[in-house]
């Protein structure tokens, strides 16, 4: 959920990379009675990655990781935890998606279809 | 549409919260404190989805708190008797599963995301609600009076659950449009319909609907007319509970102040100690 989050501050300065949304300078949602916002990700038994779960609201990191098992790991989701402040998270901008990742969308070299191969042989 | 909903999960553990100390045994009761962890658990995915779009979920729980906010009408009925608990995990949870399987496509992501998840979990929800059925009603002849006492004081508000007819819901339209919404309620709502009729068949119990019939071209269960008067007085505030539901939030948020004041305490202990 993490890089949605920013895109009301991406559009304020497109280009220049996003963070999620500053608890303490984002204006009317910021509230000081509210425990920090963390990200959670989680990894899955079987050797995947770790990936965004979700968030929760705790006041350090050592709540965070129980916030965060008691909500998305009920079930042996996970056999690792990460949790990082939402604000620490920086992001690309949605808006800036195009020219972003242009860089890797105009070089069809880079996949194996490119190549053209004498008819009849297996190559894979 | 999702602090409703995220509201919606929180107050529906009442209801069930109330019978969890006397579950009639230790595997009934392991199930439904589960199950009700479960939907405290629903709740927080769907506010970590309004987060996404800068709503806190502080405010939202603001607005629940004052009386200012929607959830859904279902939790304003009364739980009476243990059946209750299997009709509400049978119907309830049914419902909400026929509605959320078309929100996990919904075009906005993390809302989507969340109901993935959910769906996963509210399958065992209506599972075990339709065993709690099936047992009582295979029971004596008092336990499956008791259950057929739930199912008819259940059905209609289950049905309702799916919201206005298309006729008269002022939001269907836009929210299909942006296809945050996929199928219209009448549509969903029939979905569910189809599902439950041979559901309360196998286990030899009635829908409370005399007029209820199949409709061979359609292959439709056509249901009689809806009080819609009674859902819309329940929206209104003029439910069965809606003040002992505010009420029952308004008590555990206070009395957990101290809680979340201690942790805070706890972590900046830490944090001065880590410091030093």
């Amino acid at each position: 959920m993490g890089a949605g989050g920013g895109s009301r501050t991406c559009a304020e300065a497109p280009g220049q990379g996003c963070r999620l949304r500053d608890r303490r300078t984002d204006g009317p949602t910021d509230r000081q009675d509210q425990w920090p916002l963390w990200e959670v990700f989680t990894q899955p038994p079987g050797g995947g990655p770790h990936e965004h779960a979700g968030s929760v609201h705790a006041p350090d990191a050592e709540i965070a990781l129980q916030n965060a098992r008691d909500v998305y790991a009920r079930r042996g989701e996970a056999v690792s935890i990460w949790v990082v402040p939402s604000e620490s998270i920086t992001a690309s901008a949605p808006s800036d998606a195009g020219p972003f990742f242009d860089p890797g969308n105009d070089k069809p070299y880079r996949h194996p279809q490119f190549y053209k191969t004498p008819r009849g042989v297996k190559v894979f | 549409m999702m602090g409703q909903h995220a509201h919606s999960e929180v107050v529906g553990m009442l209801p069930e919260g109330n019978w969890i100390t006397r579950a009639p045994s230790l595997r009934r009761k392991i199930t439904l404190l589960s199950k009700v962890q479960d939907e405290a658990g629903h709740g927080l995915y769907i506010y970590c989805g309004t987060e996404t779009l800068g709503v806190d979920r502080a405010d939202l729980i603001d607005q629940l708190l004052a009386g200012t906010a929607k959830y859904s009408s279902i939790f304003n009925y009364p739980t009476l008797t243990w059946a209750d608990m299997g009709a509400i995990g049978w119907l309830v949870d049914g419902a909400a599963i026929v509605n959320q399987t078309v929100l996990a496509k919904t075009s906005y992501g993390p809302y989507a995301r969340a109901m993935i998840r959910i769906c996963k979990e509210e399958n065992f929800h209506k599972r075990q609600g339709y065993e709690i059925m099936a047992t009582l009603a295979a029971g004596t002849p008092a336990q499956k009076a008791m259950a057929q006492d739930a199912l008819d004081r259940w059905w209609w508000p289950s049905i309702m659950m799916f919201g206005p007819s298309d006729t008269d819901s002022p939001n269907t339209g836009e929210l299909l449009r942006w296809k945050v919404k996929r199928h219209s309620n009448d549509v969903l709502r029939q979905r569910f319909i189809n599902l439950t009729v041979p559901q309360a068949e196998a286990i030899g119990l009635t829908i409370p609907d005399p007029v209820l019939r199949y409709d061979e071209a359609s292959k439709n269960w056509i249901s009689g007319p809806i009080d819609w008067d009674e859902f819309f007085q329940v929206i209104k505030g003029n439910g069965p509970c809606n003040r002992e539901r505010l009420e029952a939030r308004r008590k555990a948020h206070e009395e957990g102040r101290w809680v979340r004041e201690a942790a805070v305490a706890h972590a900046q202990k830490h944090q001065v100690r880590g410091a030093a």
